[in-house]
């Protein structure tokens, strides 16, 4: 148990590690701190947006919240009052809300300020929003954040300028890339054959994107978000198809002749697709090509089956893959071929590795330790093979991946029965359900 | 004497009825024969027949069709208890219509016979239309078509998990598949039979379609050894994206570890 929760906080400060180098002079002085910043967040009020406020607090404070990244310091314990312009802040105030001292101070013990207001000004809203260290008695020295934003006039509108404001936070805060934009993308049955799907991060706008009635799954992203690529039944025996994500169009790619090219994944320049193939005969292979299918190249001669394969977001020259022999396992492998090496302990069966962003941590489902055929979702130190488990005894859970921020993960899980589409913060908490309707499955994380 | 003559016929069709439930694929029991008139050999003395068979009629309408529509068979017979009609319609009774769907001209003819003399008359039904394109089904010398009888003529070969070596009941399902597989090649000579390989629900689905791969790959290498011609046989790995059964037991994944056999483009 200690070592499982040493473990823990050896990957959570190399995930913070990678968010370093992203970081800004607050993080430096966050870390010196030895905790995450606590953040008290005003009820922001809004000048003939008041209609609109209820959406926009609690999309400011869901997206903060649900960053990881701060203690989120409970409402209750506020001030009657709050300042919503920097000019009404006073030097001291009793505890009534105006000072930065009444946030410092215990109850609230917050070491930032967020507040603001909204007004609707020509038909649009405008958010004023700031975030002040309460530690600092100088306004000037204090003010980390002081932004204006316009949105609708509407509830939309309110929570996109709340999703771009908490965006503005997390990144202040060393928060490497931003959920803001980003989409999952997916395979569902709920229109009667398995297509691909797209919504956003949170859940929002679920839409469908092939129609190609057939199974179509596995898919994979291009790292620029424009391409998706992924298996199909469509003419007949599984072979990869592209498409574009906004226009939804396919792509021109050439499948080699082959009884099965299956679980394609982009190279991080996204110039190349590395994916499984009969082409040869005997097992499937790990083959490379350009995204259009053209100059193939085997990469591997294995007496194995060897499936998803998975280029180092960091070392273009190496790669994760599921393989032989005996059951399913994660090796590292060579882009010539050589180096072949198992990564997990050989233990269960182990699939879906998916790299963090930092090149350095995989996530990946295995079901070491448990029955047979119940999965659960781990993260490695793919230097030390330690290993932390999320997932505990609630159905499979399969197909992890992470979003841009390398903070969260998207995963799929029968825990409420069907197969559905959840997230989590990389720790495991914040779970998230954003599926419902029929089965859902192999999701994927693309910044757009 | 008349008991016995009754009960005869009861015990075979009942005989019938239950080898029909039995076999787990075979096709819906064909409907029983009408029993009065078929299952009389001998008239009865009491019918009494005096004069020789006469047909009053014995029409088509419309005399001409074009493909796939129906026309009317229209006959009246009298003194015959013998009647039939060629062209599968069989024995008739005395007088009646059936509707059929000649593919092409057909010429039907009815049969009346009759200890004191025989009676045939003939009708003509044109059909007209293009001819039918090629298709895989060009008048199987066994009835059924290429699908049902890839379904019920052809056994799966089953796996051990996470495997694709042939056990010993896979080896005696193929080795008895081989018969009807070059019966049904040599029925349907265009077509081609599709080698499906299934997994069960345990490990990745993306792993399992390359083990889905391997297990119709060996079915099919086997059945190559055993002379199939291997342009005949296709190989298409489901992975465990088609389980037959979905609960979470081994029996259930036994049953999804499989080759099966279907009827390829």
């Amino acid at each position: 148990m200690t070592r499982r929760i040493s473990l823990f906080f050896t990957i959570l400060a190399a995930l913070s590690g990678a968010a370093l180098l992203f970081a800004q002079d607050i993080t430096t002085f966050i870390t010196q701190m030895g905790g995450k910043p606590a953040l008290a967040v005003v009820d922001f009020r809004g000048s003939g947006s008041q209609p609109y406020m209820a959406a926009f607090n609690a999309t400011l404070f869901s997206d903060l919240q649900g960053s990881g990244l701060f203690d989120m310091r409970a409402k209750s314990l506020y001030p009657l009052d709050n300042p919503q312009r920097p000019e009404d802040l006073r030097p001291t105030d009793n505890n009534q809300g105006f000072a930065l001292s009444d946030w410092a101070g215990a109850p609230v013990n917050a070491s930032h300020l967020v507040f603001g207001y909204t007004a609707a000004a020509n038909g649009v809203l405008a958010l004023y929003g700031n975030v002040y260290d309460t530690r600092q008695t100088n306004p000037q020295a204090a003010q980390l954040l002081a932004q204006r934003y316009a949105g609708t006039l509407d509830d939309a509108g309110a929570i996109r300028v709340a999703h771009q404001f908490a965006s503005d936070i997390i990144q202040k805060f060393g928060g490497a890339g931003s959920l803001l934009g980003s989409r999952i993308y997916f395979t569902s049955n709920r229109s009667g054959a398995e297509e691909i799907w797209a919504m956003d991060w949170d859940g929002n706008n679920q839409t469908q994107l092939t129609s190609l009635k057939s199974i179509s799954i596995m898919p994979c992203i291009s790292p620029d978000g424009s391409r998706l690529a992924f298996t199909t039944y469509a003419k007949g025996t599984p072979s990869i198809m592209v498409i574009d994500t906004q226009t939804k169009r396919v792509v021109p790619f050439y499948n080699q002749q082959a009884s099965m090219n299956a679980t394609p994944s982009f190279t991080p320049d996204g110039k190349q697709l590395y994916y499984a193939s009969t082409a040869a005969g005997g097992s499937a292979q790990i083959y490379a090509v350009t995204a259009t299918g053209q100059d193939f190249r085997r990469i591997s001669h294995r007496d194995a089956i060897e499936v998803e394969p998975k280029i180092n977001p960091k070392n273009p020259n190496m790669m994760l893959l599921v393989s032989g022999p005996g059951h399913q396992q994660i090796y590292q492998m060579n882009t010539d071929g050589a180096g072949v090496e198992r990564v997990t302990n050989g233990e269960g069966e182990a699939s879906n590795p998916a790299w963090h962003p930092d090149g350095q941590h995989l996530a990946f489902s295995w079901t070491s330790g448990i029955a047979k055929g119940d999965f659960n979702v781990f993260v490695m130190d793919i230097g030390s093979r330690q290993y932390i488990q999320l997932t505990h005894n609630e159905g499979r859970n399969e197909n992890p991946n992470w979003g841009p921020d390398g903070r969260h993960l998207v995963f799929a899980s029968t825990r409420a029965g069907k197969s559905q589409i959840y997230t989590m913060l990389a720790d495991g908490s914040q779970v998230k359900q954003l599926t419902m309707q029929g089965t859902n499955r192999f999701p994927v994380w693309g910044i757009k | 004497m008349k008991n016995k003559r009754t009960l005869l016929p009861a015990l075979a069709l009942a005989t019938i009825v239950l080898a029909a439930g039995c076999g787990k694929k075979a096709p819906a029991p064909p409907p029983p024969p009408p029993a009065p008139v078929a299952s009389n050999p001998a008239p009865e003395p009491s019918e009494r027949i005096t004069q020789r068979a006469v047909i009053s009629q014995f029409t088509i309408e419309p005399a001409t069709i074009e493909r796939g529509q129906t026309a009317v068979l229209r006959w009246t017979v009298a003194n015959s208890t013998d009647i039939a009609i060629n062209n599968g319609i069989g024995t008739v009774p005395g007088s009646g219509t059936r509707n059929i769907i000649p593919a092409e001209t057909t010429t039907y003819t009815i049969t009346a016979n009759s200890p004191l003399g025989n009676a045939t008359a003939t009708a003509t039904v044109t059909v007209t239309g293009p001819p039918p394109p090629p298709t895989r089904t060009p008048a199987p010398r066994s009835t059924g078509t290429l699908e049902s009888r890839v379904l019920s003529d052809l056994r799966d070969a089953y796996f051990d998990y996470d495997s694709n070596n042939i056990r010993e009941d896979a080896r005696a399902a193929l080795l008895g598949d081989l018969d009807a597989l070059k019966r049904i090649l040599t029925d349907f000579p265009n077509a081609a039979i599709a080698i499906e390989g299934h997994c069960d629900e345990r490990g990745s689905a993306e792993y399992n379609l390359g083990l889905g791969d391997r297990r119709s790959t060996s079915a099919r290498d086997f059945l190559v050894q055993q002379g199939i011609p291997a342009d005949k046989l296709k190989t298409i790995s489901y992975g465990k994206e088609r389980p037959v059964c979905t609960e979470a037991s081994e029996e259930c994944w036994q049953k999804n570890r499989r080759a099966h056999f279907a009827a390829g483009q």
